[in-house]
């Protein structure tokens, strides 16, 4: 089972995660119909590193982006998405 | 072996065994050769093999519940009343008629059955039932299993799977490195190889050395799991791990205890030092009992005190089968010939044997004669002549396949070592490495020295004293060109030479194919034995070597392992969460019928003394609509949605406006997924000017949440606004009905806000929000208070409900309530596949968008309501009841137009009406319709028309 | 729509009398030891053209093949593979085969599919063993009964059939299941479709590979597509690892890689590819006679011709082409089938795999052209293309010989997602992990 490295929790298991999607597929509310339809239809879907969005949905809750090797799953890198808390 | 003694039974006669034995041990001690049949010719075996690797002495172990069909009689410990049966033979082991496949065999070679039993597929079916009955080994299970199982995890600096020579030495040099160390090991003893060796190790026998390691291992601070079976290689370094801490079939020692656990160990390195599997050789009859391998020979012989056989013959392909007719000649039995296939056998083992044995070379058995069913003599190719030996014991050996599974699993390669003719393990892809025999090795000291190392010891070395030598790396046997009757490569699945042959012939030539169209290596044995002669002999039909004739994958998990072990404690009630309302035992105490809805359980209605449920039902819908009543509506989504930004937030998620929604006021909604179908509706409120509450449908929650969160935190992080999920903070009872405003004003003390209005009020005490909305079609609150005092506002209201000549209502009235008022609730009406203009809704999505689903929406089809289902209402007219999901129909036989989302009984009024998404609906009101449920047997007219049946002004909300 | 449109099911008179499978043929190869069955196909060298190529040698692009030889007279046909045939999602599903969907274009398609698969084995000379034992799903309560109902009748409304089960109709077909009122999911009944079952993966691959070669098609494995040649915004043939192979059409039939291959001629798909699980235990004297799904579990439940359990339970949740699990998905989907059948706790498995599935955006396969010419796409199958096999084939088959989209299949066009008309047999939405 994959070991993700959540910046605020640490590794964790993957099971304690969920995927979301593409960092490339998120649909803006301000996009015009067509390009917002693009974004949400159609996917890379390489067979290798990709951007993508997870939560660690059973722990803090907070929103990651991974790079992820589709076949090996390698998790190249992690960064913490959306509102950050203080110092 | 201590001279403890057990008592056993197999097929109903009672044996005694030695405490420490296998089954099979105890069975060969008391002289039974025959001890099952195999899957396809119903042949019998005996047992071949000592350990996880056995292919054919399958036994049903334990009784009732907790019998377990196909466990290797090698893999069992004998323990104080086993009971084991034979299987896959009937009416007796001794007697099985299915052995007439083995007369007509040739009418069914591998992949017979692809090329007849044509025709329709029920003539296929009444061949199946006696094929599927021939099939299966062990009996089905037939009852619940009484025992526990249960999960544990660890974490560990290095895992060592294995505990012969080289996994003890691996962890006793971690121990000395002060790593966290836990060490697993299959079997009960640690040792290994040691146990069926006479040889010392710093001066101590083997098996004492190995004793001594485990004490060492542990008092250094490491783990040893024995009786475990590293089962799975997962991706971060984890793996698991299988304890029985119960024999197959045995009682657990406590009635609660777990019978097995699977281990969770999630390892910063892993060391595989998990041996290597002796090969058969491939020879004609060489499945019959009698014919063992070499080192389960040794291993019966050394460890547990039991001679196989009288006289034998050991036939090799390499020293290591030497070893195993010392260790005959020393316990007594006579060693008639050792036949070596190479050509000029040499070294120490071969000098010593010469000088107590016929050794023969260039020789190899070829056939074999039974007696009764057990052997009596092996016929054998011995330079260019053909010889005769008279003996019970065929000890074989073609060479060792490191047990590489798990390197494998974990996303290792394979190397091809040309030498042993063996799949080593290559590149690692996970951090972990193998050693030992696992890894090809061979030679005792080095094998330990590596290990120490491995585990992160310092140098030094361990003395191994072997009075006979070392022996050269194992040869492979290679296939003769004389093979009488069937050479069996895979035991279990009765699959041989000749039909390997045959499938290459036929062009099932990928590795793949091959173990599909024989099902080699697809038994529960999983071809441990014999995958390599296959592989050697597609090989040479090929005329490339092994690798490139290509392998398998190696599946987990790597010996077969009991489901109830991978549920753990997650079976019974606990199969799945249960969650219960703050007001549970209030609602059971009012006699509550229960429904599951999702993983909640809540009350449907509560039924009277010799009431139906759906009299229950109707009787309470009816009470709101003339006095009042309670409902507890806890479970609907809540959320508390604050800041400055609060409103910017909300109307990203609703697609309606909330941003000119004034303090102290509500408002339906809908949210939108982003392909525009409606996901989840609700109300809005503006608590405060930067605080609202959403609430939302039960069913929806979770992806509510994770909706919110993911809008405020990735789509949206400026913003300045908090998302906070309060539904298991709060409680809430709805409280319906044209008396309802005068109950609550009674409770409060103050006038119940107007429709659509929130306030605060204080009830019993217990400070309240008041939530004026209505889904019932009468004048209706929420009232929300924080959990622990549900019971207590329960309490308070149900009096007054009471009082005013009402009570407590349940969801079906709930649901024949708003059928009449038109809404719709998520999962019926709104079932993903809806628009908001579907339903009647369209009107109230805001036009410039900015919503989540809005540029969905603007596709074409989406955008006009043609050839899309709209909501409808239905009225019976021929005073039926109405099918609920019951389609719409013109005429019977017609593809339907559309169906009956949810059916109910009128309560103001008689009869039944119904809502149902219908094509084109919009346009089809006043049309006469066929409601038609074929699986029910019940047409029903109906008439189309809107969707609100009761008080289309709404003048009931309003006092 | 009537749902079968042109579907002959042939008798195999296209074999020639002397590889012609039968119990006769049987009986003289056992008296001449066996000796005189030839290849069940030939191991193909690719030519330099071919009027189509279909990439992909799963039973989809077999089956597609097969029919283009049989049905449209097109035998300038070529099969591409990388691996083995039948080698992905053919060999590692589940083998259930039922038309009994929600959706009226997939009931149309998958019926269309059984239909085929009632007369396959004679079709095609092969025994594909299907066995129609009956594919029931269990309600655990009033609701779920209600839904089931629904599906029923829609199903019987489409002529095709469903029953709806008692309590006790359930428990005289499947009496190892749970049915103690106490069960965390009770048994409140069932929905069975009785000509729904189970066929034998591999031999659909195997048998529509020696009928399509039978007829001259091509299969070429060990061939991996590496790229496409074009000219403009026509696609003229593919790269392989074994050489440049020009084709009047090219065909992807690649579920659980379709993103990749069309990734290739620079085309992106509403299409994810996920993992699914599923495992077997030892083979047991026959224990479950049909084959179980839940409404509410996420799990289904069947017993192989050769006595073992194969179940599986939901995908894994993210994208992967690893055909490596996740260990949690694999206990919860144990777990819940021991929950309905509580005497499966003793058995034990024996193997447990993965398969790459093809997650579309809306639950549903895509039949039809890319945005490239002369090139078209069959995918996005999610974890349900075993039993669309043969009406799949015979679709696209249609498809790539008329130019013009078989009316059963027209729905399941790609430009559905631009246009709004999805077809979304779970109601969940456009993120597969959510199906």
């Amino acid at each position: 089972m994959m070991l993700i490295h959540c910046p605020h929790c640490g590794p964790r298991a993957q099971e304690e995660f969920t995927y979301e999607r593409t960092r490339d597929s998120v649909v803006q509310l301000d996009q015009a119909p067509d390009v917002a339809m693009a974004a949400l239809y159609s996917r890379t879907n390489p067979r290798g590193e990709e951007n993508e969005i997870w939560r660690h949905t059973l722990g803090c809750r907070g929103w990651l982006e991974l790079r992820r090797d589709r076949m090996s799953h390698a998790i190249v890198a992690v960064r913490p998405l959306g509102v950050q808390v203080l110092p | 072996m201590n001279g403890e003694t057990v008592q056993f039974t197999f097929d109903g006669k009672r044996y005694t065994a030695r405490a420490g034995q296998t089954l099979a041990a105890a069975l060969l001690d008391n002289g039974v050769a025959v001890v099952a049949r195999s899957f396809k010719y119903h042949r019998p075996r005996g047992i071949m093999a000592a350990g996880v690797e056995e292919p054919s002495a399958l036994v049903t172990v334990g009784e009732g519940g907790r019998a377990e069909p196909n466990t290797r009689a090698t893999d069992v410990f004998v323990y104080q009343g086993l009971v084991a049966r034979s299987q896959n033979a009937w009416p007796s082991l001794a007697f099985d008629v299915g052995a007439v496949n083995g007369l007509v065999a040739r009418l069914i070679p591998s992949g017979f059955y692809y090329k007849t039993f044509f025709g329709p597929p029920k003539r296929w079916m009444v061949y199946e039932r006696f094929i599927r009955k021939a099939a299966g080994l062990g009996p089905a299970p037939q009852q619940a299993d009484p025992d526990a199982f249960d999960h544990r995890a660890a974490f560990c600096d290095l895992l060592v799977v294995g505990a012969g020579p080289a996994g003890l030495a691996a962890a006793l040099g971690a121990v000395q490195a002060r790593q966290r160390v836990v060490l697993v090991e299959q079997d009960r003893l640690a040792g290994g190889a040691l146990l069926r060796e006479d040889l010392r190790i710093d001066g101590a026998a083997g098996a004492e050395w190995a004793q001594d390691a485990v004490a060492r291992i542990v008092a250094g601070g490491g783990r040893v799991l024995l009786r475990a079976t590293a089962t799975g290689y997962w991706d971060g370094n984890l793996v698991s791990v299988v304890e029985r801490l119960a024999e197959p079939g045995q009682a657990p020692s406590r009635a609660d205890a777990p019978v097995q656990r699977l281990w969770k160990v999630r390892a910063g390195r892993v060391i595989l030092a998990t041996g290597a599997i002796e090969r058969p050789l491939a020879f004609g009859g060489n499945d019959r009992p009698g014919v063992m391998l070499a080192q389960a020979v040794r291993h019966y012989v050394r460890r547990h005190g039991v001679v196989p056989g009288r006289r034998a013959v050991v036939a090799t392909s390499n020293d290591d089968g030497y070893r195993t007719a010392f260790a005959l000649a020393d316990a007594g039995a006579q060693v008639v010939a050792v036949l070596d296939s190479r050509a000029a056998p040499a070294g120490p083992l071969a000098e010593q044997a010469r000088a107590r044995f016929a050794v023969l070379a260039d020789a190899r058995p070829i056939d074999t004669r039974v007696r009764g069913k057990r052997l009596c003599a092996v016929i054998a190719q011995v330079g260019g002549s053909e010889q005769r030996f008279a003996a019970d014991l065929l000890a074989m050996s073609g060479g060792f396949t490191p047990v590489a599974h798990l390197h494998k699993q974990a996303g290792g390669d394979l190397a091809w070592d040309a030498a042993t003719q063996a799949f080593v393990p290559g590149a690692a892809r996970q951090a972990q490495a193998s050693i030992g025999a696992a890894a090809g090795g061979h030679d005792l000291a080095a094998i330990l020295a590596q290990g120490w190392q491995a585990g992160g010891g310092d140098a030094r070395m361990f003395a191994v004293d072997d009075p006979l030598g070392m022996g050269t790396p194992a040869e492979a046997a290679t296939v003769p060109d004389t093979i009488r009757g069937k050479a069996f490569v895979d035991f279990q699945n009765d699959v041989s030479l000749g039909d390997i042959d045959l499938a290459w012939r036929e062009g099932y030539r990928s590795v793949e194919h091959l173990k599909r169209y024989t099902t080699l290596g697809m038994g529960t044995d999983q071809g441990k034995t014999g995958n390599m002669a296959a592989l050697g002999r597609l090989a040479q039909a090929q005329g490339v070597d092994i690798p490139q004739a290509g392998l398998t994958t190696f599946r987990p998990p790597y010996t077969p392992t009991t489901l109830g072990v991978f549920a753990g404690a997650a079976v019974r009630d606990h199969a799945g969460p249960v969650r219960k309302l703050r007001l549970h035992a209030e609602h059971d105490r009012q006699g509550a019928a229960w429904q599951p809805v999702g993983y909640w359980f809540r009350p449907r209605s509560y039924p009277q003394v010799g009431e139906s449920l759906g009299e229950a039902s109707l009787r309470e819908a009816r009470m709101v609509r003339q006095s009042a009543g309670i409902v507890d509506v806890s479970t609907l989504a809540t959320f508390e949605v604050a800041g400055p930004d609060a409103a910017a937030l909300l109307e990203m998620a609703c697609a309606t406006a909330i941003g000119r929604l004034a303090v102290g006021r509500g408002r339906y909604t809908v949210m939108l997924r982003e392909d525009g179908m409606v996901m989840d509706d609700g109300t809005a409120w503006r608590l405060d000017e930067q605080r609202y509450l959403l609430t939302s449908s039960t069913g929806g929650a979770d992806r509510m949440a994770q909706h919110l969160s993911w809008l405020r935190n990735v789509m949206a992080p400026q913003l300045k606004a908090s998302v906070v999920n309060v539904q298991e903070h709060y409680g809430a009872v709805a409280l319906a009905g044209p008396r309802a405003a005068a109950v609550l004003a009674g409770l409060t003390g103050a006038a119940a806000p107007a429709h659509m209005h929130c306030a605060q009020g204080q009830i019993a005490g217990i400070d309240v929000l008041l939530l004026a909305a209505s889904y019932s079609g009468e004048r209706a609150f929420e009232v929300y208070a924080p959990g622990h005092h549900m019971p207590a506002l329960w309490q308070a209201l149900h009096r007054a409900v009471v009082a005013a000549g009402g009570g407590a209502y349940g969801l079906d009235a709930m649901d024949h309530l708003r059928v009449e008022k038109g809404h719709v609730v998520i999962g019926a009406e709104v079932d993903g596949r809806v628009t908001a203009a579907d339903i009647g809704l369209g009107g109230m999505l805001r036009k410039q968008g900015g919503f989540v689903g809005w540029q969905a929406l603007q596709r074409p089809v989406l955008a006009t309501a043609a050839g899309r289902r709209h909501l409808v209402g239905l009225t019976v007219l021929d005073g039926q009841a109405l099918p609920e999901g019951a389609m719409l129909v013109l005429r019977e036989g017609e593809e339907p137009l559309g169906h009956v989302t949810t059916a109910a009984p009128r309560v103001a009024g008689e009869g039944w009406i119904g809502l149902a998404l219908l094509t084109d609906g919009a346009s089809r009101h006043g049309q006469e319709l066929l409601a038609w449920s074929a699986t029910r047997g019940a047409t029903v007219r109906v008439r189309v028309g809107d969707p609100v049946f009761y008080d289309r002004q709404g003048a009931r909300y309003r006092d | 729509m009537p749902l079968t449109h042109g579907v002959v099911t042939g008798t195999a008179s296209h074999f020639p009398a002397k590889s012609r499978y039968s119990a006769l043929a049987l009986l003289r190869g056992a008296l001449g030891g066996h000796r005189h069955w030839g290849r069940a196909w030939r191991a193909a060298e690719p030519k330099p053209s071919y009027d189509v190529v279909i990439i992909g040698g799963g039973a989809h692009g077999l089956a597609t093949a097969y029919y283009l030889a049989s049905q449209h007279g097109i035998r300038r046909v070529a099969v591409v593979e990388k691996g083995w045939i039948g080698g992905g999602n053919t060999g590692r599903n589940t083998t259930i085969v039922r038309s009994n969907y929600r959706q009226a274009p997939l009931q149309r398609l998958l019926e269309h599919s059984l239909r085929l698969w009632e007369g396959l084995s004679d079709e095609l000379n092969y025994n594909v063993m299907f066995s129609p034992r009956g594919a029931l799903f269990l309600g655990h309560s009033d609701a779920d009964m209600t839904r089931l109902a629904e599906r029923g009748d829609s199903l019987r409304a489409m002529g095709i059939d469903a029953e709806l089960m008692s309590v006790d109709a359930v428990r005289r077909l499947v009496p190892l299941l749970d049915f103690s009122r106490a069960a965390r999911w009770p048994i409140a009944g069932g929905l069975i479709q009785h000509r729904g079952g189970t066929a034998r993966h591999d031999a659909v691959a195997w048998g529509y590979a020696r009928a399509a070669d039978n007829l001259g098609v091509d299969i070429i494995e060990n061939c991996e597509v590496i790229g496409f040649t074009r000219e403009g915004d026509a696609v003229t043939g593919i790269e392989t690892t074994r050489g440049r192979i020009a084709a009047g059409k090219v065909a992807i039939c690649v579920a659980g890689n379709s993103g990749h291959v069309a990734g290739l001629a620079g085309v992106r798909l509403p299409i994810e590819s996920h993992t699914l699980q599923a495992y077997v235990t030892e083979p047991v004297k026959p224990m479950i006679d049909t084959v179980i799904m839940s409404q509410s579990l996420h799990c289904y439940i069947s017993q192989s011709d050769k006595g073992g359990i194969v179940a599986g339970g939901d995908p894994d949740g993210f994208p992967s082409y690893a055909q490596r699990g996740q260990p949690v998905r694999l206990e919860h989907a144990i777990a819940q089938a021991i929950a309905l059948v509580p005497a499966l706790s003793r058995l034990r498995m024996v193997r447990c795999w993965s398969g790459v599935t093809d997650m579309s955006f809306d639950g549903s396969p895509i039949i039809g052209d890319l945005p490239l010419r002369n090139l078209h796409l069959n995918g996005g199958w999610c974890y349900g293309g075993f039993k669309a096999t043969p009406g799949s084939g015979h679709l696209y088959a249609y498809h790539l010989a008329t130019g013009q989209p078989h009316p059963i299949a027209a729905p399941f066009d790609l430009a559905r997602f631009a246009q709004g008309r999805t077809i979304d047999e779970a109601g969940v939405g456009p993120m597969p992990q959510h199906r």
